[in-house]
């Protein structure tokens, strides 16, 4: 007789190799010049129960360019395991066709040249359509939302989120976690809320002062014949990453006791399948299901890895779903004596330019869109070099803005976030004005301008590396390393914290930084209430317009060790 | 009486479980220990669990809470504070719950100890890093 633990091992070794799970054969047919939405959407149905998951759209509900990393460093135990592989190691771990669709959407290898064969990814419309054939053959499959889907986007920005709640809520989310969406604050989070015809999910959010749980840690469903519990997990470092003077009345946290006993109570009230709906980020997702015991399935987000098949850790599976709406996870999972006994996996590529956008939500966003369309469209420059932001060092993205505060706020040294939001823009494309915020729009830009010393810069990337390079993943918040402009440095990622960072220059005389000296430092996003200056997208809508055709140079600031 | 919520459990706090008895400023973690235990040999381990954030959310004001269940007494210890004694709890016999939780002050990203007398008399140590970061860079 085949145990549960070998039956899922058994399950994932076939799906590899015959093409049940992750990006399956359409590679193949890609390569025939035959790509149709209905390969795309091709599964074999399984089992007696559907997950939906999408997750970390960051507001994005037209089709858009994005870059997959091409430096994504995982240390420790999780050094050269997926999610952090990229590239040609990615291509051949996966077996995937180099030039494929497959590899143009899971890497950054070709990008461009491969973007203009295959085109842009996601849009609301067409994840409508996936969504709706889904739930044709699967009229009870669940459909989850991980959460950053009210930020990201100059219309998200303008209308407090209010645009892709209306999406989100007529494509039929039946349950969300959350980050991001705090950014808007705590009034107009609750007042959200309020009217979602869907529980908001947190099991780890906590009132600030009475450390007693603040929202729905879990809801239920029963579909397909078995009783299912789906625990929310929000973002866990929620007031360190961002603004917590904007929602001072919650903590959060990991909370894994807290998770366990979340399990053990829907255990015991007769869950089937448990599954969390989590915005921890891959890493964090990783060693939570090697300590609470009980969970089937995470279906995580935050750290926006698109990995083609499930990560077994014990006898839980967890799904990366990626960003931006370039995927949707679709997961059907048999459901047997309150136990899971096998599952089928696909990640579904939303190419645009393949799946039919769904009319009615294409009317939505365009409704949506309307009132904003002449600010969205206009030109404000045009680039020839390829921008893209994700990667742990600096992206072109980030190397613009870097350049636009170094002029425009007249800086030696200047900050950007390492956040992993943000959509490419084509070299030979125009930049519109939506262009920027993509890559800026939030509720707190102002740039400001100061005076650091050597030393508290030091303490900074020391800082901000540790966050992304500590060994273990629950000191890890999930961003990218800031983005410097102005000054050079090294980085030994294997070094402990306050010895990773060394080398570092200011790039206009050569100098070894003095950490004595004042630095003139300019910066975007700032945590800290109060903080003035002009918004980014304006100080880079003006350095653009300046420069008018922007071109790049390849940025060689930062040198990486130790990976 | 009306009590508000705050005052019935700083009520509840004093009746039932705990008394919090600062400590005198000891000048090191291993004074402290040696203070609290006379010498005694403490073991790493099972018998009491700390609860400590993995990052502070805000470096002035960390919750923690301590558990030992059978305990007679738990200290807990700030090993980078200037000061690294925060508090030790002492149980009575009719103690309901052998825990406590409180808020301490962390200068910087330090180990958080808590070191429980159990009812055999034998100690025991647990720790957990308690980040302190700047912040401000999120996914």
């Amino acid at each position: 007789m085949i145990s549960r633990r070998e039956f899922l091992q058994a399950s994932v070794a076939a799906s590899a190799l015959y093409g049940a799970s992750g990006v399956g054969n359409w590679s193949r047919l890609a390569a025939q010049q035959a790509l149709t939405q209905d390969q795309l959407l091709q599964f074999d149905a399984f089992g007696n129960v559907t997950l939906i998951h999408i997750t970390d759209i960051h507001a994005q509900l037209k089709p858009i360019w994005f870059r997959e990393p091409e430096i994504n460093i995982g240390v420790g135990e999780v050094k050269g395991v997926p999610p952090h592989i990229t590239g040609m190691d990615f291509i051949k771990q996966f077996n995937l066709q180099p030039g494929s669709p497959e590899a143009y959407a899971l890497t950054y290898e070709d990008f461009v040249a491969l973007g203009k064969t295959y085109g842009k990814m996601g849009g609301m419309d067409r994840v409508a359509t996936v969504v709706k054939s889904i739930r044709a053959e699967r009229p009870e499959a669940i459909l989850l939302d991980g959460g950053d889907t009210w930020h990201g986007s100059m219309t998200s920005l303008l209308t407090k989120g209010q645009d892709v709640v209306n999406v989100m809520n007529k494509l039929g989310v039946e349950a969300m976690t959350s980050h991001w969406e705090w950014t808007l604050g705590t009034e107009r989070v609750k007042e959200i809320v309020e009217g979602l015809p869907f529980p908001f999910l947190g099991q780890n959010i906590f009132d600030a002062e009475w450390d007693e749980p603040a929202f729905d840690p879990y809801t239920w469903f029963e579909r397909g014949g078995a009783k299912i519990a789906v625990i929310g997990q929000a973002f866990p470092y929620m007031p360190i990453a961002n603004p917590g003077w904007m929602f001072p009345e919650y903590s959060f946290g990991i909370r894994d006791e807290r998770m366990q006993e979340m399990v053990d109570e829907v255990r015991a009230e007769g869950a089937d399948l448990v599954v969390v709906l989590s915005h921890n980020g891959f890493d964090v997702d990783r060693k939570m299901a090697s300590r609470v015991s009980g969970i089937d399935v995470i279906l995580t987000g935050h750290t926006h890895d698109a990995i083609p098949e499930p990560v077994l850790v014990g006898e839980t599976i967890l799904i990366a779903s990626g960003s931006h709406g370039k995927y949707v996870s679709r997961v059907d999972l048999d459901v047997r004596d309150g136990k899971m006994m096998g599952f089928r996996h696909k990640l579904i590529p939303i190419f645009a330019d393949v799946i039919t956008p769904d009319a009615e939500m294409a009317a939505l966003i365009d409704a949506e869109r309307a009132p904003f369309k002449e600010q969205l469209e206009e030109v404000v420059g045009k680039t020839e070099s390829l921008l893209y932001r994700r990667g742990n060092f600096n992206g072109t993205w980030d190397d613009l803005i870097c350049d636009a505060m170094l002029s425009e706020r007249d800086a030696e040294i200047v900050m950007s976030p390492g956040v992993r939001w943000g959509a490419s823009v084509m070299p030979g494309e125009n930049i519109t004005r939506e262009d920027i915020y993509n890559a800026t729009s939030m509720t707190y830009p102002n740039c400001y301008r100061t005076e650091m010393t050597g030393e508290f810069l030091n303490v900074i990337l020391e800082d901000v590396a540790d966050n992304l390079f500590n060994p273990d993943p629950y000191y890890q918040q999930g961003g990218d390393m800031v983005r410097v402009g102005g000054m050079g440095f090294a980085i030994d990622v294997g070094q402990p914290m306050g010895k990773r960072i060394s080398e570092m220059t200011l790039l206009k005389t050569g100098e070894a930084i003095d950490p004595a000296r004042n630095y003139v430092v300019a910066g975007w996003a700032s945590v800290n209430e109060g903080t003035e200056g002009p918004p980014i997208w304006d100080v880079v809508e003006s350095h653009i317009r300046k420069i008018g055709t922007i071109k790049l140079d390849p940025n060689t600031s930062v040198k990486v060790t130790g990976a | 009486m009306i009590l508000s919520r705050r005052e019935a459990l700083v009520l509840a706090l004093g009746s039932v479980a705990a008394a919090a008895i600062p400590l005198p400023a000891l000048a090191s973690v291993e004074e402290a220990v040696a203070a609290f235990t006379g010498g005694a040999a403490v073991t790493d381990g099972a018998g009491v669990t700390l609860t400590a954030p993995e990052i502070a959310e805000n470096g002035n004001t960390v919750p923690v809470s301590v558990d030992a269940p059978g305990a007679s007494a738990i200290m807990v210890l700030a090993a980078g504070n200037p000061t690294p004694a925060v508090a030790t709890f002492t149980f009575g016999e009719l103690a309901g719950a052998h825990m406590a939780s409180t808020r301490i002050r962390l200068s910087k990203t330090q180990d958080v100890i808590a070191i429980a007398k159990l009812a055999d008399g034998s100690f025991v140590r647990t720790s957990s890093e308690v980040k302190v970061t700047i912040g401000g860079c999120g996914g």
